[in-house]
């Protein structure tokens, strides 16, 4: 048995280490947005930067899992499943990045009184992102199971959007100039875009997960 | 002139090899689980042991049914047989050899007048009916028993994909033999008797008989169409008209092996005898049949959801077609080979 599943186990731990990176970039990302608000501009770029790195590491994973899996034509059946996954759990990790990055060139001055809607606005991305990550573990596993994950995704992404219709009505009906506004209401956009990116995976996955099941 | 007759055998062989085999490594060689090399050579090399080792049961029973004694009318009813499964096939029939050979025997016994043994015809015609039936119940309980050990054990993706690679060829191994034992008696049951029983020393090591000397070339003519012509028919099996996961391939080829095996093996009849418990009839069945009888099976268990239960009629009706087909085929041939060539279509009973 150790020789038959020595080479899966390599790459079992890899799909692992992958998962923990997505799990840890939506962490990080929740930490960095409330360092943010609260004016800790260098721990800010320091978990953006921890964000970008792992960014990376996640990138070379994937690409690793994905030629091993097509040179060692391993589970044929559901191949094509994983790999969209991946990549699309990529996405995710990028999405956490990419608006991280936008934070610290644009600097938007926000005001103290929406940094609590910012806050759960982060939060429930980083909800969806974990419940996600869970999900693509119990697909690897158990994956009766991924529909109790992939419903609780939903249910973070929809209240994410109910925050971020918040928190754009708040925006406009203040008296703040109309650029900040706009420049405002895009973060809304941008930072509610982890939990739409987490809810697109994790229907993906319901559907893998039902072609999986015997 | 003795291999000319034994062609329209070995060409049946061959046959059975390219279209069978596809029913045992299909779906795994379609969806890459097995490399068609290793399916074709596990498959090939299994055939022929399954033949050589457990042949002459099922080949008892389509003796008795009729003792096709001149090798003439061997070649007619296995040519007949084969004339029958290629009609049929061109009409997109389900069609099964073991259904054609038993047809080609009946030919021959109107032809010459000999007693069809009724007992032998309707225990050969029941097991064509329990032979799906038997392989659907195995098919859903291995089904139910797979669902349950994956769901309580949890194992990864990886994990199951490589341990599901390894009994796609253990149990494809196992198919192959029971195939070889099951299905010899298709190609070289009618020639048995046409030959004198002798028994041949190999190097002094051990003995074979005539009977057995049949099978091996019974085996490597199915193996040779494993070998050159089975790939297309697994691809065709494979992607075509299942589509399985992995684990229910597996399931699928498990129970038809186990029914072919059922239906082939002495040594468990002899068990089964000495235990007091009925035994099990030793008769050529239909690989076919039994792999859509699995299918079905499983599907059933899934809720009974897009079953083509016309599929099942079409069976019924190849169960009536493919007998009738070859029966009239050797017919006329023994009547053409006998009064036309002159050749002796049967000897005098001893």
């Amino acid at each position: 048995m150790p020789t038959l599943f020595g080479k899966t186990r390599l790459m079992e731990s890899k799909l692992d280490q992958y998962l923990d990176h997505a799990s840890e970039a939506a962490l990080l990302f929740r930490e960095a947005i409330k360092d943010y608000l609260g004016g800790r501009l260098e721990e800010f770029e320091s978990r953006r930067k921890q964000v970008t790195e792992i960014e990376k590491q996640a990138d070379q994973i994937r690409i690793d899992v994905e030629r091993q899996l097509y040179l060692e034509t391993l589970i044929p059946d559901a191949r094509g499943d994983v790999l969209g996954i991946l990549e699309h759990t990529d996405e995710v990790i990028n999405t956490a990045k990419e608006t991280l990055m936008l934070l610290s060139v644009q600097h938007p001055r926000i005001p103290k009184d929406l940094n609590v809607d910012y806050l759960e606005l982060a939060d429930q991305g980083c909800q969806a992102v974990q419940e996600l990550v869970m999900g693509i573990r119990a697909f690897f596993r158990n994956s009766p199971t991924v529909t109790d994950y992939v419903h609780k995704v939903c249910f973070w992404e929809k209240e994410a959007d109910k925050v971020g219709e918040r928190l754009k009505r708040r925006i406009f009906e203040s008296d703040l100039e109309l650029a900040r506004k706009l420049h405002l209401g895009d973060f809304v956009v941008h930072v509610d875009t982890l939990a739409d990116e987490a809810e697109d995976v994790s229907e993906r996955l319901s559907i893998s997960a039902i072609k999986r099941s015997i | 002139m003795t291999l000319l007759f034994l062609s329209s055998g070995l060409f049946l062989g061959w046959s059975l090899g390219a279209n069978d085999a596809a029913n045992i490594f299909g779906t795994a060689v379609a969806t890459r689980m097995v490399k068609f090399r290793t399916a074709a050579l596990v498959c090939a090399v299994f055939v022929v042991i399954g033949a050589v080792v457990s042949g002459s049961g099922a080949v008892a029973t389509l003796g008795h049914l009729g003792a096709v004694n001149a090798i003439g009318a061997s070649f007619m009813v296995a040519l007949a047989a084969a004339l029958a499964v290629l009609w049929m096939t061109k009409a997109s029939l389900p069609v099964s050899v073991s259904q054609a050979i038993v047809g080609g025997i009946v030919g021959w016994n109107l032809f010459t007048g000999s007693a069809t043994d009724m007992t032998a015809l309707v225990k050969i015609v029941s097991t064509w009916i329990v032979c799906p039936l038997l392989s659907a119940a195995l098919a859903a309980l291995f089904f139910l028993a797979a669902r349950s050990a994956l769901r309580r054990t949890r194992v990864h993706i990886l994990e199951l994909d490589a341990l599901t690679r390894l009994l796609l060829i253990v149990v494809g191994a196992f198919g192959a033999f029971s195939l070889g034992a099951n299905n010899v008696a298709n190609v070289m049951g009618v020639f048995v008797n046409a030959f004198p029983a002798s028994t041949f020393s190999v190097f002094g090591l051990f003995d074979i008989t005539t009977a057995q000397v049949l099978f091996l070339i019974g085996g490597l003519a199915i193996g040779s169409g494993v070998v050159s012509y089975s790939r297309r028919v697994m691809m065709t099996v494979g992607k075509d008209l299942f589509k399985l996961t992995p684990v229910t391939a597996l399931v699928v080829v498990l129970s038809q092996s186990i029914v072919l095996f059922l239906f082939a093996s002495e040594r468990l009849q002899t068990w089964l005898l000495s235990h007091g418990l009925p035994a099990i009839p030793l008769v050529p069945v239909s690989s076919s049949q039994a792999v859509i009888g699995a299918v079905i099976g499983i599907a059933l268990i899934k809720g009974g959801r897009n079953v083509r239960f016309g599929l099942l009629r079409r069976i019924a009706g190849g169960w009536v077609a493919t007998p009738v087909i070859a029966a009239l085929i050797a017919f006329l041939g023994l009547f053409f080979l006998q009064n036309v060539f002159g050749v002796v279509v049967q000897y005098p009973s001893p």
